[in-house]
């Protein structure tokens, strides 16, 4: 199971500096969304932000891509898109928008017991400190074998990773998304170390 | 002259490359060393090669050292975490090895023991960062250390890597985290390697070019399938397919001189990684010049 955790104000309020559109996922009931915290923090970035839904399981390719139809003319208007949801629903908003900024509000958390509710393309492994804001919505973690941080190693050819040629590379994906939005020079961050407290912490393990 | 100086003096280094043995029968790689040691500043010691449980990295570089031969102690993050790869950063420093190259390292899928866990809790660029950080007296985290180390810290990059654009990027976050000195995956298109050094140029940084000793055309062909950013041309394999067995190494020893001379004027040094074939690097040198 997870949980999700609204991120820092450092690094959302600098998402909300251009016109944004929201969205909440209030899909499964395994997940437990701060909303309110959401809502306190978007009342706050008011001026921005062009519209606000409350959708259900992005997580679905079918069903996300129904509503980013029906709100094409608020998605057209925004510069940037944010998702309040795990780290699943993000990468699926990520792909269909493929040219749009699209950024992470929340952090996913690890919590003890069943988690999945049908087979996914997309992963999220609930490591607490949500990357997608830095790799165009393709997630390091869950698409490099290797889980890196700071970029690809050098054992892709082809755009396939060295472990299994069926499989892309990651990173090589990462930067033809951040491409696309021509934000590559995004890959020129500072040095990424993973925080494993995060992941195993036993704050997780008191489930809300 | 050390391996550190020559490359701040911007001499032309050359440095050659040991992979321990599956076992303990480490002494005829170190005589192999021995042998070349007029012509080489370096022995780059790999770290478990292709993921193949073997001999260590460290213990070798020291048996080198007191052989009076100069190591780069090749560390990988796959299967160490951060302590216990900061922990071997200074023990390497007490053992009196002081280059090293900081890599990510192959998934262990790839080698003998498919079914260990992959670690990398580190990778390339943190890695460099955590030795940087021991240089300043300090570790990752930030605690202080009682003694602290001095290095000559180098990194990898793969000039034939398509794109190449995220290598360029990498090798920039490696700089920023400390590495001094590259060496390259294989090359064996120069005008690649050209292009690759004018997009590198700006950085200032040393690099030495990598040399595979080709052994068949069936090796150069499983490369091309199989070896992330080598690509052996056509002419190259033709050359090694039309060779009689006994000539292949006489051709081999041509292709690299010749794929030396034309790097020389482009880049700091070269790496030749031999493979099995110790014996006929100073054929190699001397071929090319030196």
């Amino acid at each position: 199971m997870l949980i999700t955790k609204l991120k820092s104000y450092n690094e959302l309020i600098p998402c909300f500096s251009d016109k944004v559109f929201v969205i909440k996922c209030s899909g499964c009931k395994e997940v437990y969304l701060p909303e309110e915290e959401i809502d306190i923090f978007l009342e706050k970035q008011n001026q921005n932000i062009i519209s606000i839904k409350r959708l259900d399981y992005l997580c679905n390719e079918d069903f996300s891509r129904t509503y980013s139809e029906t709100y094409n003319n608020f998605i057209e208007k925004s510069d940037v898109v944010v998702i309040f949801s795990c780290g699943v629903g993000v990468q699926v908003i990520s792909k269909i928008l493929e040219y749009k900024k699209v950024f992470a509000g929340c952090d996913t958390n690890y919590i003890n017991g069943f988690q999945g509710i049908s087979a996914q393309s997309w992963d999220c492994r609930q490591c607490g400190e949500c990357y997608l804001n830095y790799t165009g919505g393709i997630c390091p973690i869950t698409a490099c074998s290797k889980h890196l941080l700071n970029g690809p190693c050098g054992g892709y050819k082809n755009g396939k990773c060295e472990v299994n040629s069926e499989m892309d590379c990651g990173w090589v994906m990462i930067y033809n998304r951040l491409l696309k939005q021509k934000k590559q020079e995004k890959l020129i961050t500072k040095c990424r170390i993973r925080n494993y407290k995060k992941y195993i912490s036993t704050d997780n393990k008191i489930s809300k | 002259m050390n391996f550190k100086d020559k490359i701040i003096g911007k001499q032309f280094v050359i440095t050659s490359e040991i992979g321990p043995p599956k076992g303990t029968n480490i002494e005829p790689h170190i005589e192999e060393a021995l042998h070349i040691k007029d012509k080489i500043d370096a022995y780059n010691v790999t770290d478990l090669q292709s993921s193949v449980m073997r001999l260590g990295s460290l213990a070798t570089c020291a048996l080198l050292i007191n052989k009076g031969l100069e190591p780069v102690f090749q560390i990988t993050c796959r299967d160490r975490n951060r302590l216990a790869l900061q922990s071997d950063l200074l023990s390497a420093y007490v053992l009196g090895i002081r280059n090293i190259l900081c890599l990510t390292g192959d998934h262990p899928v790839l080698g003998d023991h498919p079914d260990a866990k992959p670690v990398f809790d580190l990778d390339s660029v943190s890695l460099l960062k955590a030795a940087t950080d021991l240089m300043n007296g300090k570790d990752i985290n930030g605690n202080e250390l009682d003694g602290k180390p001095d290095f000559f810290l180098g990194a990898v990059v793969s000039p034939g890597s398509d794109p190449l654009e995220p290598q360029i990027i990498k090798m920039e976050k490696k700089i920023e985290a400390g590495a001094k000195f590259f060496q390259t995956q294989a090359v064996y298109d120069l005008k690649a390697f050209e292009n690759f050094m004018k997009k590198v140029e700006k950085y200032n940084v040393s690099i030495l070019g990598g040399i595979v000793l080709l052994k068949s055309a069936g090796m150069a062909k499983y490369m091309n399938e199989n070896v992330a950013g080598v690509s052996v041309p056509d002419k190259y394999i033709k050359m090694m397919a039309e060779a009689k067995k006994e000539d292949r190494p006489k051709t081999s020893i041509k292709i690299a001189a010749e794929l030396i001379k034309g790097m020389k004027s482009l880049c700091q040094g070269i790496h030749i990684m031999p493979l099995g074939w110790e014996k006929y690097v100073p054929l190699v040198l001397e071929e090319s010049g030196f």
